[in-house]
C-alpha cells in the first residue's frame, strides 16, 4: 500500500510540469558548477602535480558539486513537498485517501518515499557528471558513494520537514515558505548554536542540536569521511518528522 | 456485478447473520467544534439493498455525519459499525466496504480515467488479478466506456462526476455514500445517475445526501431529515406519502369561483390559491373527490383546463419540519 501511494505521487509529479522545472534547473545550476569547478582544477593542475599528497579529482570536483546540489535541494524541497499534503487538501483530493482502507501511517510513508524517490533520481544525475570524468582521470569511487549517500540522506531529511510543514496547513504557497524558512532556519540556527555551546564546553547538548542542523551532518560526507553520528543525525531528523506528520493528520481527523 | 456477501472486498472477522441485517449502523453519533456541535446524536441503521435519503438544509450536518460515516472524521461520541465490523477498532477492515464520493469529487486531474480507477482499485485492495474487470464494470455501469483514456482535467462536469461515482463503486462495496451526486449534471445525465444508483440500491446499500426533494421520492426507499444537527424525521418513503393527511391537488380554473366555494365542496378539506386560476386542493383524509370535483366543474362552467396531483408530499414534510424547528429557536 505504502508503494501504491507512493508511485501515484510519482506518476502525478511527472504528470505536471514542476517535475521538469525542478530537473532542469537542477541540472542547469549543477551542471554549470560541475563545469566552473573542472576548470578551476584543470588551471590548478600542475601546481597539484608538484605536491606530496595532493588532493583528487574528486575531491576537488565531486564534493563542490555536491554541495552545490545540496544548496539547490534547500530550495526545491519545500516546493515538491508542498504537493503531499497542502495542495492535496487545498483540492481535496485527500478525501480518497483517508476514505481508502489505509492507515494514516501508510500515507505518510508511501508520500516521503515518492518524494525521496524523486530526489534520488535527482542524486543519481548529480553523480553521473563527475562519472564522466571517469575514462580520463582516476575516480575515488568510495569517496563518490559516500557523498552520493550524503547526499539522498540529506535530500530525504529535507523532504520529511517539508513533509511535516506540508501538513500544517491548507495552502500550499504557505506550506512551501514555511518549509523553506524552517530548512535555513535550521541551517543557520543550528550552525550558530552548536557553535554556541560547544565554545561553553557543553559538548553533548552541541552534539544534540546537530540532530537538528543537517547541512552540518552533510559536511563530513563532502571531506571524504563517512562519520557515522552525521548519518544517524539525518536519519534521526527523518524519522523524527515523519512521526510528527503521522500524528498531525491524526489529530486534523479527531479535531476536524 | 451481481454482488452477495460473500464477496465483501476483505474477508475479515464476519458475523453473516448480522451482515445481512444491516450494512452501516450508527449510534448517538455526536460531533462538536470547539464548543458548537454540528452533529448531535445521530442513530442511522441501514439495511442490505436499501437506498436512503439523507436531506436537510445546508449547514443541518449532513456533510459531517458522512466524513464520519466514511472514516474522514472521528466522531465525538457514538459508535459505528459497518457489515458489523467497528469502523472506529478496524478502521481498515471497515473502510474496506464503503464507497465514498465526496460533495467535490476527489479527482486527480492530471491522471487519466484508466489510471485513477486502477489507483482507488488499488487503495481499496482490490486483488490484482480481478483490478481489470472491477475497473471496467466500474466504467461500464457509470457510462465511462469510451473515455478511461482520456485525462480527468480535460472532461467536463459531468463526466468527471461520473469519475468519482465510479470511483466510489470500483471495490464493489457493501454502503456506497454519495453526497449530492447529481448536482452540475444534465438532466439525461441525471437519469442516468438516477437509474444506476437505484440499480446500486438492488445489491449495496446506499446513502444518498441531496437538495433535489422529487430525487429522493423517485429513488430512495427511506428518508431522513436533519436540521440544526439533529435527526428530525425518519420514515419510509411509503410512509412519507402518508404524513399529510389527505392528497393534494392543484387544479386550473379559467373562471374560478371564490376559495371559499372550493373548499366547502364535500371531501375537500382546505383551497387556497397559487396563482389566480390555479388553486391546491387538500383532499380530507381518506376521499378521493375527484370525480364529483370534475363534475361540479363543469355543471358550473368553471373553465376546468388542469388538474394534477401535486407531488408536493416531501416538499411540505421538509419545509414543515425544517420551518418549525426554526421557530422554535
Amino acid at each position: 500500500m505504502i508503494v501504491t501511494i507512493a508511485g501515484k505521487e510519482l506518476k502525478t509529479l511527472f504528470a505536471s510540469p514542476l517535475a521538469w522545472v525542478v530537473l532542469t534547473m537542477m541540472q542547469l545550476i549543477v551542471g554549470y558548477a560541475f563545469l566552473r569547478r573542472l576548470d578551476d582544477f584543470l588551471q590548478l593542475q600542475p601546481q597539484l602535480a608538484q605536491m606530496g599528497s595532493a588532493p583528487g579529482v574528486t575531491e576537488l570536483v565531486a564534493g563542490p558539486v555536491f554541495g552545490t546540489a545540496a544548496a539547490v535541494l534547500l530550495f526545491a524541497v519545500p516546493v515538491l513537498a508542498m504537493r503531499l499534503i497542502a495542495e492535496e487538501r487545498r483540492n481535496q483530493t485527500m478525501v480518497l485517501l483517508m476514505s481508502a482502507p489505509v492507515s494514516m501511517t501508510e500515507i505518510v510513508l508511501g508520500k516521503f518515499l515518492g518524494l525521496a524517490a524523486f530526489l534520488a533520481g535527482i542524486v543519481a544525475l548529480t553523480a553521473v557528471m563527475p562519472l564522466s570524468l571517469a575514462g580520463v582521470a582516476r575516480l575515488d569511487y568510495g569517496m563518490l558513494a559516500g557523498l552520493a549517500a550524503g547526499l539522498v540522506l540529506l535530500a530525504a531529511a529535507f523532504a520529511a520537514v517539508s513533509l511535516f510543514v506540508s501538513c500544517l496547513t491548507v495552502h500550499p504557497v504557505v506550506a512551501a515558505i514555511g518549509a523553506f524558512a524552517t530548512l535555513l532556519g535550521m541551517v543557520l540556527a543550528g550552525e550558530a548554536a552548536g557553535d554556541g555551546l560547544r565554545a561553553r564546553g557543553w559538548t553533548v547538548a552541541a552534539s544534540l542540536t546537530q540532530v537538528f542542523s543537517p547541512i552540518k551532518s552533510f559536511e563530513p560526507f563532502g571531506k571524504g569521511l563517512f562519520d557515522s553520528y552525521a548519518a544517524a543525525c539525518l536519519v534521526l531528523l527523518t524519522a523524527f518528522c515523519l512521526a510528527l506528520a503521522i500524528r498531525q493528520l491524526d489529530a486534523q481527523r479527531l479535531r476536524g | 456485478m451481481h454482488s452477495t456477501s460473500t464477496d465483501c472486498a476483505v474477508p475479515v472477522t464476519t458475523m453473516p447473520e448480522q451482515e445481512a441485517a444491516s450494512t452501516i449502523s450508527a449510534r448517538g453519533l455526536t460531533r462538536s467544534f470547539g464548543g458548537h456541535i454540528a452533529v448531535n446524536d445521530i442513530t442511522l441503521e441501514l439495511r442490505r439493498g436499501e437506498v436512503l435519503g439523507f436531506l436537510g438544509p445546508n449547514g443541518a450536518g449532513k456533510t459531517t455525519t458522512m466524513h464520519m460515516l466514511t472514516g474522514n472524521l472521528a466522531p465525538s461520541r457514538g459508535e459505528i459499525s459497518i457489515c458489523g465490523i467497528d469502523l472506529l477498532e478496524e478502521p481498515a477492515a471497515a473502510k474496506a466496504r464503503i464507497g465514498y464520493l465526496p460533495e467535490v469529487p476527489p479527482l486527480y486531474r492530471e491522471l487519466t480515467v484508466d489510471e485513477y480507477l486502477q489507483l482507488a482499485a488499488k487503495l481499496h485492495r482490490v486483488p490484482r488479478a480481478r483490478r481489470g474487470e472491477a475497473v471496467g464494470t466500474a466504467k461500464q455501469r457509470c457510462g465511462l466506456a469510451d473515455a478511461g483514456r482520456k485525462l480527468i482535467g480535460t472532461l467536463s462536469k459531468g463526466y468527471q462526476q461520473r469519475v468519482g461515482i465510479a470511483q466510489a463503486i470500483v471495490h464493489s462495496p457493501d454502503v456506497v455514500v454519495l453526497d449530492e451526486p447529481t448536482i452540475g449534471l444534465d438532466p439525461n445525465q441525471i437519469r442516468d445517475i438516477r437509474a444506476l444508483i437505484r440499480e446500486l440500491g438492488s445489491a449495496h446499500s446506499v446513502i444518498l445526501s441531496t437538495h433535489i426533494l422529487p430525487e429522493v421520492e423517485a429513488v430512495c426507499d427511506r428518508v431522513q431529515i436533519m436540521h440544526h444537527g439533529e435527526l428530525v424525521y425518519s420514515d419510509t418513503i411509503a410512509a412519507l406519502k402518508r404524513f399529510e393527511s389527505g392528497a393534494t391537488v392543484l387544479v386550473g380554473l379559467r373562471r374560478p369561483p371564490p376559495p371559499a366555494e372550493l373548499a366547502a365542496l364535500p371531501g375537500v378539506a382546505a383551497a387556497d390559491a397559487v396563482e389566480p386560476t390555479l388553486y391546491r386542493l387538500q383532499f380530507a383524509a381518506g376521499k378521493d373527490p375527484t370525480d364529483a370535483l370534475v363534475k361540479t366543474a363543469a355543471a358550473r362552467d368553471w373553465g376546468l383546463y388542469q388538474l394534477k396531483p401535486a407531488q408536493t408530499s416531501l416538499e411540505d414534510v421538509f419545509v414543515h419540519l425544517t420551518r418549525r424547528e426554526e421557530n422554535q429557536c
